[in-house]
């Protein structure tokens, strides 16, 4: 006779690499069995979805273009893991970071100098994300207002704010009814690359996660966000201040955000238009626990992921199934990641007991 | 005078799905279990609903089927959080965002449909009701079962032992398991009628409210529902109240488009309830400090024995 026992391991080791094998495994798993019932072969599915996105150089140009505004956002919510903070507003602020990048460009492109335009618009991009961090993090810091739910209704409202203003005042006057505002000035354009539309967002969002990195675990001030994370009480007793760390880390990552709103602006749309907030936000939460909250492996899931929503687009064209079967296996992922902890703690011993 | 019928009626069949959800949040918190996924098993519900009600032409079915579907979603995060002991927040998130991709990946042939309408209770009795006759008998009968809830959800909670046991669950799980309570059953149990009601709610958006099905339709009323567990204390009554101020707005929102009066801009009636839900999770949390005792010793954090 056999029966199990569940033993806890005298240490673990868990690093993003192996989190990201096993939770993608139990995904593609889930996903075949939405093929198959979607009446589609899973295999086949799978196949287009991987040439999709990797199968020839325009293709996966296009999943460093997704993955450009992810890093940021996978970024901006490791940050805030790392000191234990919530941010699920990153949808919020990438908008307000694209409404602040358009603004500049819509309306000062004039009066800044061509030279200055790139660096003024990163800094518009990330006042507007951190813009719209700053209440959800003095409520917390100041009154512990749960800052999952209020920054999640800043995401609704930053949603209603961007369609009034494209939809209303700063709609273009020539577009004839399109809902949008008119083409940024082409200063204001990211520059792109290789003919392709990869733009320069890629490597400020590299040279952002070489930032979080170096602050993270090189830095006095790195140390003691970590220190918060793992154990506000011993933060407590080294007299770590709670209160200003937690508005400081909310508002960089919220700035963090805001750069993915201002590369998609300036790098992909030219304009603030429908299709700048379609979820990178919430996919950085996804990003940045595969990862392990490590921003130097941030930019690399934030390619698998960048992957793993072109391939959905190309269910769509190739087999006309809807593209949110990429939403299915996100929500698989985290899950597996939510699970993987406990397997990751825990063995399953099987004991065979004598007669 | 009919005016402010007109604004009632509204303002209470808006508040309904928030009213569901929020309660059914309440038992699972109070057994100690944190879950945010309530926007993704309200959207699972209002699809499921939706479709089961245009193909079969039955209500009953279609709330049921919408209450199983949520309770399906729920009894992932049950295993996740009560026996795998997985941090809440992640699983939560999961459950929301495999909601929502799955309700629009299932969802897409049924967009633009027309299904099964709820009637109106309107019958002779309910309009004679006084006072609140004329705004009642313009409810679905899933409106007053939700009005009843409440109170019903209060008292069991508080004044029952099987309240007593949930509580209990969620203070001190060690004290009540060596009391000979099950945890983890009440943790389950608990986990999963959030779970049905959420669905419930959902379906009452695509079957009454706002009949049809749409993707995202929820349009983050589960999560206001969160904060209303919040603002409530943790007391199903006090949820009511915070769902008929949700209601209110929205039925203000409503007066002013049918009527065309340009008092607020449109934009700005949009995003009172979001503004008005942050309001109100600040005001309960920073300014009353009975919040801070009413929440759940042991929420969030999972239950183990060591044998």
């Amino acid at each position: 006779m056999k029966s199990v026992c569940i033993e806890k391991k005298s240490h673990t080791r868990q690093t993003w690499g192996s989190t990201l094998a096993v939770s993608t495994l139990p995904a593609l798993v889930i996903g075949a069995v939405i093929f198959q019932a979607a009446g589609v072969s899973s295999f086949r599915a799978y196949a287009v979805m991987l040439e999709g996105a990797f199968g020839n150089w325009y293709a996966f140009s296009e999943v460093l273009v997704k993955a450009i505004p992810l890093m940021f956002t996978g970024l901006a919510v490791a940050l805030a893991a790392r000191m234990a903070l919530w941010n699920i507003g990153c949808e919020g602020q990438l908008v307000f970071g694209g409404i602040f990048a358009a603004g500049v460009a819509l309306f000062f492109h004039d009066c800044i100098p061509d030279s200055l335009m790139i660096p003024i618009l990163c800094s518009a991009g990330f006042a507007g994300g951190a813009l719209w961090a700053l209440i959800p993090a003095l409520m917390k810091a100041c009154w512990n207002v749960n800052e999952i739910i209020s920054t999640l209704m800043f995401n609704y409202i930053a949603v209603i704010i961007m369609e009034h203003l494209y939809f209303g005042p700063w709609r273009d006057p020539m577009g004839r009814g399109f809902p949008g505002t008119a083409m940024l000035d082409p200063t204001a354009w990211l520059p792109r690359f290789f003919q392709t539309r990869i733009h320069l967002g890629l490597l400020i969002a590299l040279a952002a996660a070489a930032a979080v990195y170096v602050s993270l675990s090189r830095l006095t001030w790195g140390y003691r966000i970590n220190v918060i994370g793992k154990s506000p009480k011993a933060a407590g007793y080294a007299h770590i201040k709670f209160t200003r760390q937690t508005i400081v880390v909310l508002l960089i990552s919220g700035g963090l955000a805001g750069l993915a709103g201002m590369s998609e602006v300036c790098g992909i749309h030219l304009r603030l238009q429908q299709g700048v907030a379609v979820g990178y936000g919430y996919d950085g939460i996804i990003i940045a626990f595969l990862a392990r909250l490590n921003p130097l492996a941030v930019p690399v899931i934030a390619v698998f992921l960048g992957g793993l929503i072109v391939g959905g687009d190309q269910l769509q064209s190739a087999l006309h199934l809807p593209s949110s079967i990429s939403q299915i296996l996100e929500g698989t992922m985290l899950m597996a990641i939510a699970a993987g902890n406990f397997f990751a703690a825990y063995r399953i011993k099987w004991l065979r007991s004598n007669p | 005078m009919s005016d402010v019928i007109f604004i009632a009626a509204i303002a209470l069949k808006s508040s309904i799905a928030v009213l569901l959800a929020a309660i059914g949040e309440i038992f699972t918190e109070r057994s100690g279990v944190l879950n945010l996924g309530v926007e993704g098993m309200m959207l699972i519900g209002a699809m499921t609903g939706f479709i089961i009600g245009y193909t079969t032409g039955s209500p009953l079915l279609a709330f049921s089927g919408a209450m199983a579907a949520g309770a399906l979603l729920a009894l992932i995060h049950a295993v996740l959080c009560v026996h795998l002991q997985a941090n809440q927040v992640i699983s939560g998130l999961a459950v929301t965002i495999l909601g929502t991709g799955l309700s629009s990946f299932i969802g897409r042939p049924f967009i633009g449909r027309v299904g099964i309408r709820i009637e109106t209770l309107s019958s002779d009795w309910i309009s004679a009701v006084p006072l609140l006759g004329p705004i009642l008998s313009q409810q679905t009968a899933i409106a007053i079962m939700a009005l009843v809830l409440a109170p019903l959800a209060g008292y069991v909670l508080m004044h029952t032992s099987f309240g007593l046991n949930i509580r209990a669950s969620g203070e001190d799980p060690k004290a009540t398991d060596a009391a000979g309570v099950s945890v983890t059953a009440y943790r389950y149990g608990c986990t999963v009628f959030g779970g049905m009601m959420a669905g419930l709610a959902g379906a009452y958006l695509s079957l009454v409210y706002t009949p049809g099905w749409k993707e995202n339709m929820a349009g983050g009323q589960g999560w206001i529902a969160i904060a209303m567990v919040i603002f409530s204390s943790w007391k199903p009554v006090r949820a009511l109240l915070g769902a008929l101020i949700f209601g209110g707005l929205n039925a203000l929102q409503f007066y002013f488009q049918a009527t065309g009066l340009e008092l607020i801009p449109a934009y700005i009636l949009r995003l009172l309830p979001y503004l008005m839900t942050l309001f109100i999770l600040f005001t309960a949390t920073a300014m009353g400090k009975k919040t801070a005792g009413a929440t759940p010793a042991s929420l969030g954090k999972p239950f183990y024995r060591e044998d």
